[in-house]
């Protein structure tokens, strides 16, 4: 039988997608439900003196009114961050409380204040609308920069600081500095991106009077993890009367790891008002509150010799984290980010800063590529101005700088257990002509336009698990992954998982891979994910981890499967096991050629019949059915790595800058559907190239959005792209037995920086900052005409 | 949003019967729906004009085209008349918004709405419109009096837009990469005796630039723009585009314009 992984095989969600049968959350309706409307902040920052809730309450249709007072009575706790980060003066990080909803100070726009359930929707915004607030609006701290000049927003967070956090040898850095031969050094600003996922948040919560029991459909990528922390943390119900239900969902990107406000809001009062709940974002609830992604201030130097060799890195960020941290919102900016900063080079030393302030804007958390592409955009701006300044050749310099050996022991914390640097640059630079370049930046030339191009060759740290690993690092629970595989008694198999499919295909990549291990066609497997009641528990959907961790638990439940098979087949044909080849679905005796299908050993699991001639197939020691799970924990990261190129064009009379060519090779190790992995591969890139050149979150100086809707806040769109040129090289993890690398990210990781070292190129290394609008590039134009006359 | 009456008249009479100080024409519904649904804007009655034929279609005379209230911009766009008569027209529908924007938004819409950034208004101007309504015809740089505001009176319907044909014509956009409407959108238009350049995205409203439509008038060639400096004053200055920077396009675009021409 032709092995399943590695082929490109269709998408089983595809049917339902494309057909528009996908069920949502906001599809889901309760009999007797209602509608929750929630009165959120218009100030970025104020006190809050008093909420009335009168008018509201006799509002028609109003079922009932709930403020921070209730919440606070009813003791049920706030949002959490998920990871403890100590400063470098070891001190622990200072976290304020985040209150689901705000009592006495509101400290984002956006943020909820109380919420008005009502018989309709439209009942539920009139009576919206009626809850007076008084607030004293006091001055809001916005830019991060200065956060740490400004008055403390939280009680107890002097300077704003969440924590100043080191990683890293100042004193080695210090050294290897002395002995440069030149500094190179960048100031940069990653800019705060907002996530959105094409379908908004949203909750729908079912109580049930009589078993006491919550059901909470929402959009998450973690159902399980959801569950815990609204129970452990949120107090909203132990966790056998909680159930949540993620079903499909629309793109998370990380926005939807968070368990948050407005889950635990109406999770908690359809218990108090015993009537069910709906609540769906509107698009600009979308932009005002999903967490946002980025955000850094960075200050990086790389001390080179003349012939470009690198002797050490120093990093100096701040990160903004919003006005709360939440789960992933503070590890982000550290060990997500700073490990990963000194790329994919041998330095001798390094060390990343981060401080990590308040302000009062929307959280930011993990977004596609959490942390390392702030990492690659600081190490390949740098690379990129290196080679500039020293008159190298911008690969040239990469290779010099590659480590040849594997494992690789990166400068800070990691430790690469496979790759091939130099391989992928070498096909990535003959994919994308680089040799020819010269010749089309003549010919743009010719047309009174400017060609660059753009190199980064990137590594990450994904498949985020190691529970070992990620707990040192201050994580508050582990992260492996869960999963079980029930051979169903008439041949069909449920694979459940703990990792949550929100566009990542894991309905067709997880079948093929029970598929290949179980001998039998992809069609008799479902995947079941994102229910508690279902699926044993699980860690969720981020940091590439699905397939490198979850994936692996599948396989690791198959092969106890067969293990199992094995033994009952033995007993069936009537030989020792030792006898027994299990091959394309088939148990063999090997010397008789007698042979069991799963399928017959499965039956015969669940049928253990005694009677007449019948013996049990069960052998002694072992239970009737063929079920087992499996909890994997890798022994480390998977280092997915790669070379992307860009090419860009810009015309100096508007600044307008086209990308023409685009090309990625990477190395995910094996991998189950290049088709999917393509599609991932894009996915990221585009958004990437949307970070680059076209989304930018602005904020006025009191704290308002002024980009929350997409009259203003700039998506990139297919006519934004060239068609991209993909391009793999395999090198397979050795931490996990298929080899697998997670490739969910790295196209948003390694396309920001490709794409600004292309339009700094085509500048002549004028730095410009993202996003590269045509007004900034056009302006730069002009810059460098009124210099070329200067020096004409 | 708020709950109003729905009408769907059958001709102009019976919507203009209804029409009031709180009532709403409705034609494509880009803009307005989205404003009631954000509660910045709401009605007592909403008048939906989609239904009266009268107010749909496309008519070509010798000199003139006439583009009727309620024709989708799609229609425009697509239109072999129109792409015969006034390219240029064409060109301006078929790059509007997005495709969805396009297969409902509609000329009446955009030219009662006069969103500062708007399309149609520069061409209405260029190409000495005159607009139709159920009480009188108007002219063009009488109608666009301000940001968002027009000479209509309340309840007064836009029943038709009437094109002069120009001798030649282009317009050039530089979208907004966000909303795609127009950040600065030029309408060249060359008419027997003078040149018309409309303007914009630029300014609070749209406007003819003088200058450059007297030199052009006299010599209607890029050289006789070339070094012409558009001042940036007055012009709008937002998140997405500085005032200098309209400025620079204002004058680039009218060059390109001249040269498709
Ligand atoms: C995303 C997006 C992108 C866009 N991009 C562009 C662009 O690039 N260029 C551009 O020019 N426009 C653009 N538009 C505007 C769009 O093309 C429509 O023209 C505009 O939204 C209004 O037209 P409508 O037919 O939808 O009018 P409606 O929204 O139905 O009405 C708008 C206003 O005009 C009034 N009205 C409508 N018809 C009449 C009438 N016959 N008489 C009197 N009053 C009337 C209504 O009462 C209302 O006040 C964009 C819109 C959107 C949403």
């Amino acid at each position: 039988m032709a092995s399943l992984v590695g082929s490109r095989v269709e998408r089983k969600e595809d049917t339902r997608f494309l057909q528009g049968k996908g069920r949502y959350t906001a599809d889901i309706n309760i009999a007797n439900q209602t509608y929750a409307v929630f009165v959120r902040s218009p100030h970025a920052r104020a006190k809050i003196k008093s909420v009335d809730t009168s008018k509201a309450l006799k509002s028609s249709g109003v079922v009932g009114v709930l403020t921070g007072k209730e919440i606070a009575e009813d003791k049920i706790g706030g949002l959490i961050a998920g990871w403890a980060i100590r400063s470098e003066d070891g001190s622990e990080m200072k976290v304020p409380a985040n209150p689901p909803l705000a009592k006495d100070i509101a400290n984002f726009v956006g943020e909820p204040i109380a919420v008005v359930f009502a018989e309709t929707l439209d009942e539920a915004k009139e009576g919206a609308e009626k809850v007076k607030v008084d607030y004293k609006v006091l001055k809001a701290v916005v830019d991060p920069a200065e956060a740490m000049k400004s008055e403390a927003i939280h009680d107890g967070v002097d300077k704003n600081l969440c924590y100043d956090w080191l990683l890293g040898d100042r004193k080695a850095v210090d050294e290897a500095f002395a002995k440069a031969d030149k500094i190179i050094k960048v100031d940069l600003i990653n800019n705060r991106l907002v996530p959105n996922a094409m379908e908004p948040r949203a909750c729908v919560v079912d109580y049930n009077t009589a078993s006491e029991e919550i059901t909470l459909y929402t959009t998450s990528q973690n159902p399980h993890l959801s569950r815990l922390v609204m129970s452990a943390f949120g107090g909203v119900a132990p966790e056998n009367k909680l159930r949540v239900v993620a079903p499909d969902v629309g793109g998370g990107f990380g926005s939807k790891i968070n368990v948050y406000n407005e889950e635990i809001v109406c999770s908690w009062a359809s218990k108090k008002i015993e009537r069910p709940i709906k609540w769906v974002a509107e698009r600009t609830e979308s932009f005002l509150t999903d967490t946002h992604g980025r955000d850094h201030v960075t200050h990086a130097e790389l001390a080179v010799t003349n012939d470009g060799k690198f002797l050490g890195f120093k990093n100096e960020t701040i990160a903004n984290l919003g006005a709360y941290a939440r789960v992933f919102g503070t590890v982000t900016p550290t060990y997500l980010f700073g490990p990963c900063a000194t790329g994919v080079y041998v330095i001798p030393a390094a060390y990343s800063n981060v401080k990590a302030v308040y302000t009062n804007t929307a959280p930011v958390d993990a977004y596609r590529g959490a942390g390392r592409p702030e990492a690659t955009y600081t190490i390949e701006r740098l690379v990129e101005k290196a080679a500039m300044e020293l008159g190298m050749d911008k690969t040239e310099i990469r290779m010099k700088n590659f480590p040849t050996q594997f494992p690789f022991k990166q400068t800070l914390v990691h430790t690469v257990d496979s790759g091939d640097y130099v391989a992928g640059l070498e096909k990535a630079k003959q994919m994308a002509d680089y040799a020819g370049f010269e010749a089309r930046r003549k010919k743009s030339e010719a047309n009174g336009k400017l060609r660059g191009i753009g190199v980064s060759s990137y590594f990450e740290a994904c498949g985020i698990a190691p529970s070992a690993a990620v707990m040192s690092l201050g994580c508050g629970v582990g992260l492996w992954e869960s999963a079980e595989v029930r051979f169903n008694p008439t041949g069909q198999i449920s694979v459940f998982t703990g990792a949550h499919s929100h566009g990542q295909s894991h309905d067709t990549t997880f079948a093929q891979i029970a598929a290949d291990e179980l001998g039998v066609p992809m069609e008799n497997i479902d995947v079941v994910h994102g229910d508690t009641d279902k699926g044993t528990f699980g860690m969720g959907t981020y940091g590439s981890r699905s397939l490198t961790v979850g994936g692996i638990a599948i396989v690791n439940a198959c092969k106890k499967i067969v293990a199992k098979g094995k033994r009952v087949a033995a007993k069936m044909l009537e030989v020792n096991e030792d006898e027994i080849e299990f091959k394309d679905g088939e148990f063999v005796a090997l010397k008789s050629n007698k042979k069991k299908t799963i399928g017959e050993v499965a039956f015969a699991c669940y049928l253990p019949g005694q009677r007449d001639e019948m013996k049990s197939p069960i052998p002694e020691g072992d239970e009737p059915g063929l079920i087992e799970s499996s909890f994997f924990d890798p022994a480390n990261f998977s280092f997915p790595a790669g070379s992307h190129i860009c090419e860009v064009e810009i015309d100096p009379e508007t600044g307008n800058v086209k990308v023409e060519k685009y090309t990625a090779v990477d190395d995910f190790g094996r991998i189950v559907n290049p088709m999917i992995v393509e599609g991932q591969v894009h996915g990221g890139i585009a958004q990437g190239i949307g970070q680059a050149l076209h989304e930018n979150t602005q904020y006025d100086e009191t704290g308002q959005l002024m980009t929350a809707s997409y009259m203003d806040y700039t998506m990139p769109r297919a006519d934004n792209f060239p068609e991209f040129n993909l391009g793999f090289t395999c090198t397979h993890a050795t931490s996990n037995p298929l080899g697998v690398k997670g490739c969910g990210e790295a196209g948003a990781i390694a396309s920001p920086p490709t794409v600004m070292n292309a339009v700094i190129d085509a500048l002549g290394g004028q730095e410009i900052s993202m996003p590269a609008t045509a007004e900034k590039v056009w302006k730069a134009c002009k810059s460098i005409k009124k210099s070329n006359a200067k020096a004409a | 949003m708020k709950s109003f009456n729905y009408h769907a008249p059958k001709d102009v009479k019976d919507a203009s019967k209804l029409a009031s100080s709180s009532s709403a024409f409705l034609a494509g519904g880009m803009t307005t729906i989205p404003s009631m649904k954000l509660g910045l804007a709401s009605y007592k009655d909403v008048i939906d004009i989609k239904n009266i034929k009268k107010l749909s279609g496309i008519k070509v005379s010798g000199k003139t085209v006439t583009v009727g209230a309620t024709t989708k911009h799609v229609e425009v766009a697509t239109s072999k008349d129109v792409k015969k008569a006034i390219p240029a027209l064409a060109k301006l529908a078929g790059n509007i918004g997005d495709a969805q924007v396009r297969n409902r938004g509609t000329i009446g819409g955009s030219i009662s709405n006069n969103d500062p950034s708007a399309c149609y208004p520069s061409a209405c101007i260029a190409l000495n419109a005159v607009i139709h309504t159920n009480k009188r015809k108007i002219d063009a740089e009488k109608f666009f009096t301000g940001m968002f505001e027009t000479a209509l009176k309340s309840g007064e319907l836009v029943e038709a837009v009437e094109f002069q044909i120009p001798e030649k014509a282009d317009y050039q956009k530089h979208p907004n990469p966000a909303s795609r409407y127009a950040i600065i959108g030029v309408f060249v238009a060359k008419h027997k005796k003078d040149v018309n350049v409309a303007v914009t995205g630029a300014k609070s409203c749209v406007y003819i630039d003088k200058d450059l439509s007297k030199k052009l008038s006299s010599n209607f060639s890029v050289s006789a723009i070339e070094g012409t400096e558009v001042k940036s004053s007055g012009m709008n200055s937002d998140m997405h585009a500085s005032a200098e920077y309209r400025a620079n396009l204002v004058s680039l675009y009218t060059k390109k314009a001249v040269e498709a021409c």
